[in-house]
């Protein structure tokens, strides 16, 4: 019986087993190699029939290449800000929307708005929104504000504010990112929050404590299991986002972060072999933060 | 557990008299932002792709244009085929809904009986294939991006429609099979134990057991899977680039905006491709939620 449910478990799982394994794992194994290679895309025809010498220069090439720290500083800002950002707002939202009153349906339906909305038509609205020439962010600030000509949101690397620079595109890009997730963040604390027993808020009332107490000393505590979780599943998705930055800006205005970077490597300049090790180094920083979390947790465990 | 002793302050403290003044302020101030900063862009885009072009340049403060204005031909435009003198965005959805159904169906088959699988059976392995299924959950798609490039160039499936099928069932499937686990948890064993003595094989117990009481889940999964795919934008642009008849809705409205084509227009498109996620979502939101928050409570 025990041979027979092994033997079913298995054949259960093969086909998915089989998917992930072609087109996730062995792919990531092929990366590996090809960052070691010589590699162009146009080689990709004769590709395995020529010999092969495997190289550093590669990482070599990638580490010393212009731009190559600020892409990586850049991406660590990015993914830390947007990870705070997104945790605080929906933490915040989730403590508002807590209590019931008249139509929180509807705005806890409205909160997901940014989260369904597919990524594209997203950024085709903010696009216009910060458009220099008829969207509505600069046309209230030149009617209201008195801004003297249109700030171009997405391609300004720095704008000195009261002598201040200010990176404008990526203050514009994170906060994207953050209406982006935050709703997820939302989601996953107030499912949480379902869960947090009655008896022990209702007893810390009676004892006499102040909201902002109950919160410090009663709330949060139940909570910091999904916050941290949150927390690191937002770095990592943040650390290798493509998508929402590359759709708003294009790396422009010092947002170039490694994920673009492996694209332009992949696509202008065509080679394999960088692009492969490009991506290396983003999962060996990845991994990093990722041992750091587990080590953390294990920690707690223990205590 | 200090921290609770400290706390002890006498009711009608001036802090409590503060803070009772005061969060009532912020929590209503931020339901306003809350409200204002989530469907105000929708809004905004929804408007302005009803708006004639010379009018929103003219007065892009005029968000609210009167009734008697509206102009739904940006529409129209958009979606009719590029021979029509459109952009083709009705033929670039029809290429997402070949795609994104095409996922949702072998993503539940395998899901169903992975899920099954690790829920219901002790097999060798059982916990490294987890562990895996966490991982992919957790790769970047950009560095899978790679090799998945030269991979799918070489054997010819770049640029056919079902090499993205396969990518975003390796993508979505982890996803899928974790949401479902936790509505096959709640099927009772001992059901499918008195199935087994009365002569079903395991397959039989997860259709006509497993799978009807656990539909809910299985159709919000589904509907998540769906999502996924319909939204997906990078191995789009980097598979099907070149091949505008491929070409999927998120590409489509994407490469649109390169051209010189009015905003209006672009909204237009925008909004179309969101309506479908939008039907989706209200089809399932309670379902969805609950798959996806199921491991928040722990």
């Amino acid at each position: 019986m025990a041979r027979r449910e092994d033997l079913t478990g298995r054949a259960l799982v093969t086909p998915t087993v089989l998917v992930v394994a072609l087109v996730v794992l062995l792919p990531f194994l092929a990366s590996v190699v090809f960052a070691f290679l010589d590699l162009d895309v146009i080689d990709i025809g004769p590709l395995g029939t020529g010999s092969i010498e495997f190289t550093l220069a590669n990482f070599t090439a990638a580490v010393t290449s212009s731009g190559f720290w600020s892409a990586l500083w850049t991406t660590l800002i990015y993914a830390a800000a947007t990870t705070i950002g997104s945790v605080v707002v929906g933490l915040a939202v989730s403590l508002a929307l807590r209590k019931p009153f008249r139509g929180r349906g509807i705005i806890r339906g409205l909160v997901l708005v940014p989260y369904v909305l597919p990524v594209v038509a997203a950024v085709m609205i903010w696009q216009q929104l910060l458009n220099t020439q008829y969207g509505v962010v600069n046309a209230l600030g030149e009617q209201f504000f008195g801004w003297t000509e249109p700030i171009s949101f997405l391609s300004t690397t720095s704008q000195d504010l009261a002598g201040i620079p200010v990176p404008v595109t990526l203050i514009v890009v994170v906060l994207f990112e953050i209406w982006k997730s935050a709703p997820l963040a939302y989601l996953f604390i107030t499912a949480r929050l379902l869960a947090v027993p009655r008896d022990t808020e209702e007893a810390a009332l009676i004892d006499g404590a102040a909201p902002s107490q109950q919160l410090r000393y009663v709330l949060l505590p139940q909570l910091y299991g999904v916050l941290a979780l949150l927390g690191v599943l937002r770095f990592i998705w943040s650390f290798q986002n493509f998508n929402d930055i590359y759709l708003l800006t294009g790396g422009a205005g010092g947002t170039q972060v490694l994920a673009v970077r492996v694209y332009e490597e992949l696509t202008t300049q065509g080679d394999i072999g960088s692009a492969s090790a490009l991506g290396l180094i983003m999962m060996v920083v990845l991994s990093v933060f990722l041992l750091i979390y587990v080590r953390m947790s294990r920690k707690e465990v223990s205590q | 557990m200090t921290g609770v002793a400290t706390v002890r302050k006498p009711k009608g403290s001036t802090r409590h008299r503060i803070e009772n003044r005061a969060i009532p302020i912020l929590r209503w101030t931020l339901i306003v932002l809350t409200v204002l900063a989530c469907a105000g862009p929708l809004l905004y885009g929804v408007l302005l792709s009803v708006r004639p072009l010379t009018q929103v340049i003219n007065e892009p403060l005029a968000i609210f244009p009167p009734l008697s204005e509206l102009d739904f031909s940006s529409y129209a435009t958009a979606l009719k085929d590029e021979s029509q003198g459109g952009f083709g965005l009705a033929r670039f959805m029809g290429n997402t809904l070949y795609v994104a159904i095409g996922t949702v169906i072998l993503a539940i088959l395998c899901s169903v009986l992975g899920a099954y699988a690790a829920v219901r059976l002790r097999f060798f392995g059982r916990d490294t294939v987890n562990g895996m299924f966490l991982g992919v959950y957790l790769f970047p798609g950009i560095v899978l991006a790679v090799p998945l490039f030269v991979v799918f160039s070489r054997i010819g499936l770049r640029g056919e429609l079902i090499g993205l099928v396969l990518i975003y069932l390796a993508q979505t499937v982890p996803v899928a099979l974790y949401m479902l686990r936790n509505y096959f948890l709640a099927v009772p064993e001992s059901i499918e134990e008195a199935a087994m003595i009365d002569g079903c094989s395991r397959l039989q117990v997860i259709r006509r057991i497993v799978l009807p009481t656990a539909m809910p889940g299985i159709i919000s999964t589904g509907l998540y899977v769906f999502m996924i795919a319909w939204n997906e934008f990078l191995y789009a642009l980097l598979f099907l680039a070149d091949d505008r008849d491929r070409w999927t809705v998120s590409l489509g409205v994407a490469q649109l905006s390169d051209f010189a084509v009015p905003a209006t227009v672009l909204m237009a498109g925008s909004i179309a491709m969101t309506i479908p996620i939008v039907i989706v979502f209200i089809m399932a939101q309670r379902l969805l939620l609950t798959g996806l928050t199921a491991g928040a409570e722990k």
